[in-house]
């Protein structure tokens, strides 16, 4: 455990939990980043702007945080280029037909107290631990 | 007021965008750290656990309060998923994004936000990811056809 970051992560939650409760107070949506980028992908009139708003306000939070830090944080990978391009596919499929992410069932569903939500997220982090076990501790990382 | 609408859609967008990124979760070793749970002695992290801790102690606490409202502050309805049943198809979909979470440690939102430090996996990741959600789309066209509801 020596490279938990408790203070950050909770830190961080708490925005995330913030943003997410604005999000219903404010607008009446669910915060789920996979659902506001599907409704992109087949777009409905008047449904766009908002989607591609909250998208592009995500986008600005490395900036902002330079402000502060003086530096772009560095997101590197662990795996190859084309272990990326399976796991994108995976996600972006695995996403829209479970409805929803980690945001949208793990921070939302689960507040509106959905057993669809909790059985999703443990799915999807069952799943994950179990293909990290594969891939670090079965082929040692070769990915 | 249509200003002031997008202005808090792109507010929230950064809220958001700051926690993932403050929490560290833009960072793929960071969830694969979290995910590494037969390694709870040495390279498990529990920061993400905290994360979505931190985020589900607001939600949980605000939500019941939120619903309460007959209607949102700046809207005239909440949209609210309305699937309940728990199915397969929702099962495979959970279960497939959990690979593919792990195997890149990247999920929808890190992914996105990650974009703007010009990182070149997100890129890759993010392109990959608008496919596979694509491919969603067409499959799903060809078993309904004349359903694009």
């Amino acid at each position: 455990m020596h490279n938990f970051t408790p203070l950050p992560a909770l830190a961080g939650g708490l925005l995330i939990g913030t943003a997410a409760a604005l999000m219903l107070l404010l607008k009446g949506r669910i915060a789920g980043i996979s659902g506001i980028v599907g409704g992109l992908l087949q777009p409905t009139h008047g449904d766009s702007s908002w989607r591609a708003l909250f998208l592009v306000g995500m986008m600005t939070a490395p900036i902002l945080t330079m402000l502060y830090s003086g530096h772009l944080p560095e997101v590197t990978a662990t795996v190859s280029d084309r272990t990326l391009v399976i796991a994108g596919l995976l996600v972006g499929f695995g996403t829209r037909l479970g409805s929803g992410c980690t945001s949208g069932h793990g921070v939302c569903g689960l507040a509106r107290r959905s057993k669809r939500s909790l059985v999703a997220t443990l799915t999807f982090i069952g799943t994950g631990a179990l293909t990290v076990w594969v891939v670090r501790h079965l082929l040692g990382g070769i990915l | 007021m249509k200003a002031r609408r997008s202005l808090v859609s792109l507010a929230l967008g950064a809220l958001f965008g700051l926690g993932l990124t403050i929490s560290g979760m833009i960072h793929p070793h960071k969830v694969q750290d979290f995910l590494d749970v037969t390694d709870l002695g040495g390279r498990w992290d529990p920061s993400l656990g905290l994360v979505m801790g931190g985020a589900l102690l607001v939600t949980l606490l605000s939500y019941p309060f939120i619903l309460r409202r007959s209607q949102p502050v700046l809207g005239h309805k909440f949209h609210l998923p309305a699937a309940k049943d728990i199915d397969g198809r929702m099962v495979a979909g959970a279960a497939l994004f959990g690979v593919g979470w792990g195997l890149g440690g990247f999920c929808p939102g890190p992914a996105l936000t990650s974009l703007t430090t010009g990182s070149r996996p997100a890129m890759i990741f993010v392109v990959a990811m608008l496919l596979g959600m694509a491919l969603h789309r067409a499959f799903h066209d060809l078993r309904q056809p004349h359903n694009h509801a």
